[in-house]
């Protein structure tokens, strides 16, 4: 066993609010400048929907991810030897145009305009360019269903679903929408450090974060293609890629990632995890059909006493083991089965977990035209929501609709169970068919409520101590590294091209 | 696998300080966003080399109780964004002017040498008036100094003083919660001035007159953290993710605590994602399901059922059991007002007895009368205005009878009209005959009443609903069904879960709304049939229950204390406030384009519901029902030296005088005749607002008639010859106002119609306080940075603009001189028990009575010279008159002493004052003079109540004696304030704030005619309109709205019903034009329209189209999306003229507006009564409110696009 740490996170999609918060507060601290415009490490889409960059979910188009190759996987697009063949020209690199091309607007005018016959106006203008433009596309340009008949109805995940079927899901009696917030998944087996020609990019071994370092990128842009989630960008001004960060810079002093502390909805969640890295590849490798369940096998107890010994043994610090142990995430995912990675099939084992949504029931047009909503008990069952278990399914368990349906029969549960205990008008049959079909109990539930209800922030963001003392002892006196800190010269990276 | 790298080569990692530095800052402080978003949001301001760089929200909130989730982070993808005003490029950095008008104004000062005079000479000059307001908005500004500024301003009132009075000059800032001393400022000075503030609840719409009609009550909400108490949420007309976005986490949280959600919205609006029951009712339909909730409510859970909970609470907390007389007309009985206790002969003598009324007892079936009526508020012997079971005259303990269905003398029969269907059905109430001085008279209850209206039959005879299937019989399930599109079956279930929960729970069920429902004409009664559902079943008054509106941060938490500096009481004795609708309906002259309202309001037909609304609205005014300013159409100076001309001695004999030429009509309303130049409002100051664009209802003929630059309305004006009282003019005048100042930071469309633009420090500049009724606490505004280039904070600009009057007053106002002020009667004081009856002195119908059959009048003495020092200075006034608010008043005269020692001061003539001269002064006033947030006034305030009251109170008072907050604390963490009477919510121990929890525990009387909750309103202009009882109107049909009378749909256009919901990329107007919300939306505010509608028209995503009607038009791009249905567009509020929009092709290749291009305002008249209890005027509290949502454009594609 090689057992290391990881930090992964949770986010409750039934509890998000699509709000992008989280998104702003990414953005403010770090891609607000020349280059970074449009990158949004952390963004937030609508779906059904197509997202940032334009259909990024489909591989056919960006050969993002792993492919199994026999027993063995291989980068679908841009391996590394396949991308020096490719040195001046990456066929599946999403343009500007997928992306979008950034703008800004002359607000100066409205201060500058001459007097005229007519009010002046702030016109849009690219930040590229610096001329006037049309705006076509934004990083959530179908934000809440915009401009369904282009974005929605082109949603990859609709693939299994039949044309009428999915006709109905942009009709009264079954439309819906919910939102998934999207960062970095910080996988384990990361496409992106696996393309990277200069091997800038590399994932830290104390906390898992997959880093781009700007010193050594240089700008072969194999990562933008490898990563099937499009997280890692180029700056055309630096000329190098850049990512999320996790806020490595606020882990390291105890505080949540920026996206995460925003998050109104208290949707996200965060802590560490023990896995073993031993099996990563063999993991990576599995059928299809078991890759969620192998997956979720790579994550340790770290509860259990052999597993603490083991980690310690393999240099993880006592109190990252700790912290481990109170991790909101494992309960999340190990003990309860409650959130999912998203497109395991993609084969990079992302360790960003999601918690699927529940959606409102289901309604009718009666013979007069008339709506009708009614559910035969106060909740709706899971067959009821609007959104068809296969389409869940594609974005979270390769297909499996039994595994998604779970977690929902869970969540359910758990609200049947509080009501009968806030309210106490849940017949009892219907009550225990709840947690029996769920294979939850009454316990469960009430950790489970407690988590997602009335949970704090310290619960919901359980960082682990990241010995910094210790980084810096390895390169000098750590008394004399106090007194260095912060001496020097902030120098941006020289351009990579 | 080899990308898990030890730290092996620690050197190959100190690239990873890149990352490291940009997060690396100097300092943090907190502060919040003065917006109107309700949010009230702590944040965490990073400084980093002395630049704003961004912002996190502050965690720290105080956790109200473990069993609940807590506040925590609050803030939203709008706040967050808000560093980047801060050094954009759309940022007001100097003070700037129109050329045009600095260029006249340097060229006559050079030839008279004097500011006044200079200001003067533009002023006369028609042709000069004219070319620096053909301009207004086209470009040309310029920056100049603030010496010159300041200069202008000055010379601008003083001129307007002396001409015309200070009555027209006005200011407008919007909800004063969020910046609470930014609005001070300005109001205090306005308020030493003279001036005039408009409201800006009642005009943005926000106000929901439900609940001044119901509750006596402006708004009283739950806080957010309440709805994770509530176990069943009704979501209407509110968006929570778009516009609750900080607290839509309750909802989510109830969810998992067991909690059912229903969302009633047109579209699948984002919050519908967590409903679990999604209903599309029609556009402004929901009134119709909830009637027919009621009806079943009614029929299975009081009638059949009869719910020992819902029975009990009805009859103690509502007028259910109150006694109304019905009237015989032409051979048939209405219902008519309540029957007063002195009509009897038991009650003939008491105090008050036209405004007591009567129970009947359940045990001797003798009248009773019960404490707590309005009566019993004002009556001289005091404690008896209380909710308890007691006769009000010998204090006997009784059981009211709540209906007379078992106990009837016999039945009566009542036409019940249904306005929907035009159903008229004769139903029957149990009554019994009452002796009175003048015979017997029928009686019945309002619970019989309300059984009748809902067509609940109880074996009475009578046309009743033969089932829940019956479509042609008022408020059955099957009824609404021809309204709202909805089966019958999804009432039935949600009616029964609704009441099954609220039965088992003791009423915790919640409806949540919002503007959605507020801004219809007949929100009122949208409103009004919701929250019955609630009192029925008893869901009024518990944690977890309740009405939660959410429309605008009007929770201004120590409203006693602030008022106070506010409005600039501690130095002066009556305000001018100005309720907006009805001044925007008269002096932007949108009456001139309204006709009869009876064409668009369904009413009865009557004396009272017909006519022209500005008629109505003049009557309001002279009643004394409404106020209006400017006044008269001479100077009120003029009027008090002419007065004292001819012989007046003192401000009595002034008042007699000027009453008399009042009466003679020699001395006019400004309100029968705005178009006279004498009535002209004259200098416009906005501040904290885009009073131009986002709360412009009507916002082209704000461009007409205020402004005189171009606008693209074309609408007819079809008022000639429909008003009798209001004088028409065949021009209407273009331009009326002089100058228009606007403090602002950004250049928005407020800004760039100007003519004068200060720059304001932004909200991480300068010190404030903040509170809202989305959560319980109070928090600071704080300086991060100084006010970057030359900007000012509101208090340090208002400050100094009276430092420039004051300095030029010198010369042209150097003495004292009386100013005479009208004030309506107004809410939360005796003036409650004017007007029993409407009679109009001014047809000879009663005596002309200041303070009784009309408005009130008060003398004020103004000082220009000392205008400073007064803003600068705590008045003396609260040495000997107490401070107050919702009727709480007391004494703080102690406090006033102890500032006296311990706060910093000013001297000036001789004295001194406690200091208000810098922001944080001020703050740290209102913190030390309010119940909410100083222990001891906290617990003299229940002692007060308990005199007025007689009940036991104080217990509640005590638990917070110790708490003495200042500024400093605030800014060190946000604290909830004090449980106090000024509310009427109870939070000691740890409880989330649920409106009226202190009146149902305390039994502390509703602030309404009865004490009760009103299900019935006896007004006699409620039961002209037909509101007497909770009914349903159809919205006005766009054929006679009005909205398309000259706009013709040629080529492929299509009428929509436009809606203007709050959105998701701005707060109003604010942040809507921040690079980060417009790249998240869609670069700019599009029209979303359904897949159907866009297809007929031809009209592709993204597409640009323009949105348009007679008032004006609005040029953008479409949105098309399945989540909207037929027949409606959407067009969230609010976009702005200032960004991407090009120039309308339908209206002559002239730039296009914003939303409010295609509103105007239509008022509804039943809502500008007063002098009656509840229907009394109080500032932001009563009156007719903006209406906007049942307008109707066309929308086009867009061939041609020009910039």
């Amino acid at each position: 066993m090689n057992i290391r740490s990881q930090i992964s996170m949770v986010f409750h999609l039934d509890k998000c609010i699509g709000c992008h918060t989280c998104s702003i507060a990414c953005k403010n601290i770090w891609t607000d400048r020349k280059g970074a415009e449009y990158m949004w490490w952390n963004n937030v889409e609508t779906k059904p929907g197509t997202g940032y960059p334009y259909k990024w979910e489909d591989q056919n188009e960006y050969k993002g991810g792993w492919e199994k190759n026999h027993q063995d996987i291989a980068l679908r697009g841009a391996g590394k030897f396949k991308g020096l063949k490719n040195i001046f020209f990456n066929p599946y690199l999403p343009t500007i145009d997928d992306y979008y091309e950034p703008w800004t607007y002359k607000y100066k005018d409205l201060f500058d305009a001459p007097e005229g016959n007519d009010q002046p106006t702030a016109r849009p203008v690219s930040l590229i360019t610096g001329e006037n433009m049309e705006v076509k596309y934004g990083p959530n340009w179908d934000d809440d269903l915009s401009g369904t008949p282009e974005y929605a109805r082109n949603d990859v995940n609709f693939k299994d679903l039949s044309p009428a079927d999915q006709e109905t899901l942009f009709q009264l009696e079954k439309m819906t929408l919910f939102y998934l917030p999207r960062i970095c998944n910080h996988c384990l087996n990361p496409c992106c450090v696996a393309s990277c020609p200069s091997g800038a990019i590399y994932k830290r071994g104390e906390d898992g974060i997959v880093l781009i370092n700007q010193e050594k990128c240089r700008a072969w842009r194999m990562c933008v293609t490898a990563c099937p989630y499009k997280k890692s960008f180029y700056n055309w001004n630096t000329g190098k890629s850049e990512k999320c960060v996790l806020c490595y810079p606020r882990l390291e002093s105890g505080q949540a990632p920026a996206c995460m502390h925003s998050c109104v909805g208290r949707i996200r969640y965060l802590g560490v995890l023990l896995y073993d890295a031993d099996r990563i590849h063999e993991v990576a490798s599995c059928d299809e059909s078991s890759l969620v369940q192998r997956q979720l096998e790579l994550i340790l107890d770290p509860n259990d006493p052999v597993i603490a010994k083991a980690a310690l043994e393999c240099g993880i610090h006592d109190s990252v083991i700790k912290s481990a142990q109170k991790s909101p995430i494992y309960k999340f995912v190990k003990d309860w089965g409650l959130a999912l990675p998203l497109h395991p099939e993609f084969r990079t084992i992302p360790m960003l977990f999601y918690v699927p949504p529940l959606l409102p029931a289901m309604a009718k047009i009666g013979e007069e035209g008339m709506y009708e909503s009614t559910t035969k008990e106060l909740f709706q069952t899971i067959e009821q929501a609007r959104m068809p278990l296969k389409y869940l399914a594609n974005l979270f368990t390769c297909g499996d609709t039994e595994k998604v349906k779970n977690v929902l029969l869970k969540l359910m549960a758990v609200r049947i169970h509080r009501r009968s205990v806030t309210v106490g008008d849940i017949k009892a049959d219907v009550l225990h068919q709840a947690l029996s079909e769920s294979g939850v109990t009454s316990d469960i539930a009430e950790s489970i409520y407690k988590l997602t209800s009335i949970v704090t922030f310290d619960d919901r963001f359980v960082i682990p101590p990241m010995h910094r003392e210790e980084a810096m002892e390895l390169l000098e006196e750590t008394d004399i590294a106090k007194g260095n800190a912060g001496f020097g010269f902030k120098i941006k990276p020289a351009r990579g091209l | 696998m080899t990308w898990i790298k030890d730290i092996i080569s620690p050197e190959t990692r100190r690239w990873e300080e890149f990352y490291r530095n940009r997060w690396q800052h100097d300092k943090s402080v907190r502060s919040t966003h003065g917006v109107n978003c309700t949010g009230g949001c702590s944040w965490n301001i990073y400084v980093k080399d002395g630049i704003v760089v961004w912002e996190t929200q502050a965690l720290d909130y105080p956790v109200i109780n473990k069993e609940i989730p807590p506040y925590e982070p609050r803030g939203c993808q709008r706040g967050i964004s808000f560093s980047w005003y801060l050094y954009s490029p759309i940022r007001v950095k100097y003070p700037m002017i129109r050329g045009a008008l600095l260029d006249l104004y340097r060229e006559e000062k050079q030839k008279h040498n004097d500011p006044v005079k200079a200001w003067e000479a533009i002023q006369t000059n028609p042709k000069k008036r004219k070319r620096y307001q053909e301009v207004r908005g086209k470009g040309g500004l310029r920056r100049f100094t603030w010496e010159e500024a300041l200069e202008i301003i000055a010379a601008a009132n003083i001129y307007t003083i002396k001409k015309y009075g200070p009555d027209r000059i006005f200011g407008f800032s919007p909800i004063p919660a969020m910046s609470m001393l930014s609005y001070a400022a300005g109001s205090r000075f306005l308020q030493l001035l003279g001036g005039v503030n408009l409201s800006f609840y009642d005009w943005y719409c926000d106000l929901p007159p439900a609940s001044p009609e119901i509750w006596g009550e402006q708004t009283d909400v739950n806080e957010s953290a309440d709805w994770y108490n509530a176990k069943y949420i009704a979501v209407m007309g509110a968006n929570l993710n778009m516009t609750r976005t900080p607290d839509v986490h309750f909802a989510a949280e109830a969810r998992h605590n067991g909690t059912k959600m229903v969302v009633f919205s047109p579209d699948f609006s984002q919050v519908s994602k967590y409903a679990d029951q999604w209903i599309p009712v029609h556009a402004g339909q929901d009134g119709a399901f909830w009637m027919a909730v009621t009806h079943i409510i009614l029929k299975e859970f009081h009638y059949e059922k009869k719910s020992p909970y819902f029975i009990d609470y009805c009859k103690r907390y509502t007028d259910s059991p109150f006694l109304v007389e019905l009237i015989e007309e032409k051979g048939e009985y209405k219902p008519g007002k309540f029957l007063r206790a002195n009509r009897t002969a038991k009650y003939k003598d008491v105090e008050n007895g036209d405004w007591k009324f009567l129970n009947l007892d359940a045990v001797t079936l003798n009248p009773v009368m019960p404490k707590g009526s309005v009566g019993h508020r004002w009556d001289a012997k005091t404690g008896n205005w209380n909710m308890k079971f007691e006769d009000g005259l010998d204090n006997t303990s009784y059981e009211p009878l709540l209906s007379f269905i078992d106990h009837k003398e016999g039945v009566v029969q009542l036409t019940i009209t249904e306005f929907g269907l035009n159903i008229h059905a004769k139903r029957s109430v149990p009554v019994r005959y009452i002796d009175t001085m003048n015979g017997k008279v029928p009686v019945t209850t309002v619970y019989d009443l309300m059984m009748a209206q809902y067509g609940v039959g109880r074996d009475l005879p009578g046309e009743y609903p033969l089932s829940y299937e019956d479509k042609k019989s008022g408020y059955t399930p099957a009824w609404q069904e021809t309204f709202t599109g909805i089966s019958d079956k999804t009432v039935l279930q949600f009616a029964r879960e609704w009441a099954g929960t609220a039965e088992r729970t003791k009423g915790k069920c919640t409806v949540i709304i919002g503007a959605g429902i507020n801004h219809w004409y007949h929100n009122n009664l949208i409103y009004r049939a919701a929250i019955n559902a609630l009192i029925l079943c008893g869901a009024v008054g518990v944690n977890g229950g309740g009405l939660a509106h959410y429309v605008g941060q009007e929770k201004l938490a120590p409203m006693d204390s602030w008022s106070t500096l506010a409005f600039a009481k501690d130095w002066v004795g009556a305000v001018r406030l100005q309720q907006a609708p009805i001044w925007h309906y008269i002096n932007s002259d949108q009456w001139r384009y309204d006709g009869d309202f009876s064409d668009y309001c369904a009413n009865p037909e009557n004396k009272y519901t017909k006519g022209h609304t500005a008629d109505f609205i003049a009557k309001s005014v002279r009643s004394g029902w409404m106020p209006f300013y400017p006044q008269f159409n001479e100077s009120n100076l003029t009027l008090c030296n002419e007065a004292e001309k001819a012989g007046a001695k003192n401000d009595d004999e002034i008042k007699k005088i000027v009453l008399e030429k009042i009466k003679s009509k020699e001395t006019t309303y400004c309100v029968t005749d705005p178009d006279e130049e004498m009535s002209f409002p004259r200098v416009w100051f906005i501040w904290r607002g885009n009073a131009l664009m986002s709360s412009a209802k009507g916002h082209e003929f704000f461009l007409h008639h205020y402004l005189g630059t171009h606008h693209n309305d074309i609408a007819e004006e079809i008022g000639k010859g429909k008003t009798e009282e209001v004088k028409w003019h065949e021009i209407a005048p273009e331009g009326k106002m002089d100058l228009v100042v606007d403090l602002n930071f950004r250049m928005d469309t407020s800004a760039l119609y100007s003519d004068i633009i200060l720059p304001a420090a932004s909200w991480y500049e300068k010190a404030d306080l903040n509170s809202t009724d989305m959560h319980s606490f109070i928090h600071p505004l704080s300086a991060a940075i100084a006010p970057v280039w030359e900007s000012r904070s509101d208090w340090e600009i208002f400050k100094s603009i009276a430092k420039s009057i004051s300095e030029l007053a010198k010369t042209h106002l150097p003495y004292p001189i009386k100013d005479i002020v009208t004030a309506p009667l107004s809410h939360d004081t005796p003036d409650e028990l004017s007007q029993t009856s409407v009679k109009d002195w001014s047809k000879g119908e009663c005596e002309a009575i200041p303070g009784k059959t009309m408005h009130k009048f008060a003398i004020v003495e103004r000082n220009y010279t000392e205008l400073y020092n007064k803003f600068i200075s705590l008045g003396p006034n609260l040495q000997n008159s107490p401070i107050g608010a919702h009727g709480n008043n007391l004494m703080v005269n102690d406090v006033y002493e102890d500032l006296k020692n311990h706060h910093p001061s000013v001297e000036w003539n001789g004295k001194s004052y406690p200091s208000l001269k810098e922001d944080v002064e001020a703050a740290d006033i209102v913190l030390q003079m309010s119940t909410l947030t100083n222990g001891e006034l906290t617990c003299r305030a229940y002692k007060n109540m308990e005199k007025k009251t007689g009940l036991v109170l104080a217990d509640l008072g005590e638990a917070n004696r110790e708490v003495k907050m200042t500024y400093k604390d605030l800014q060190a963490q946000p604290k909830r304030y004090n449980t106090s009477p000024l509310w009427s919510g109870i939070m000691n121990n740890g409880r989330t704030y649920s409106p009226f929890t202190y009146n149902i525990e305390r039994l502390v009387p509703f602030r309404t005619l009865t004490g009760r909750q009103s299900f019935y309103l006896d007004h006699e202009v409620y039961l002209a309109f037909g509101e007497n009882l909770p009914t349903y109107k159809p919205s006005p049909k766009p054929e006679v709205y009005g909205d398309l009378r000259k706009t013709v749909a040629e080529g492929r256009a299509k009428i929509l019903n436009v809606l203007t919901p709050h959105g998701k990329w701005h707060i109003h107007s604010t942040y809507g034009d921040t690079l980060r919300m417009l790249t998240l939306s869609r670069g700019m505010e599009p029209c979303w329209l359904s897949e159907e509608d866009a297809e007929a028209l031809g009209i592709s995503d993204n597409d640009w189209v323009e949105v348009y009607n007679d008032n004006g038009v609005y040029c953008t791009r479409a949105c098309v999306s399945s989540r909207i249905p037929k027949g409606i567009c959407i067009v969230y509020h609010s976009p702005e003229r200032t960004y991407t929009q090009p120039k309308s092709q339908v209206r002559g290749n002239r730039r296009g507006g914003g939303h409010n291009s295609f509103t105007r305002v239509r008022l509804k008249p039943n809502l500008l009564i007063g002098g009656y209890a509840q229907f009394s005027y109080h500032f932001n509290y009563w009156g007719p409110t903006g209406v906007n949502r049942d307008t109707h454009v066309l929308v086009k594609k867009m061939e041609k696009v020009v910039f």
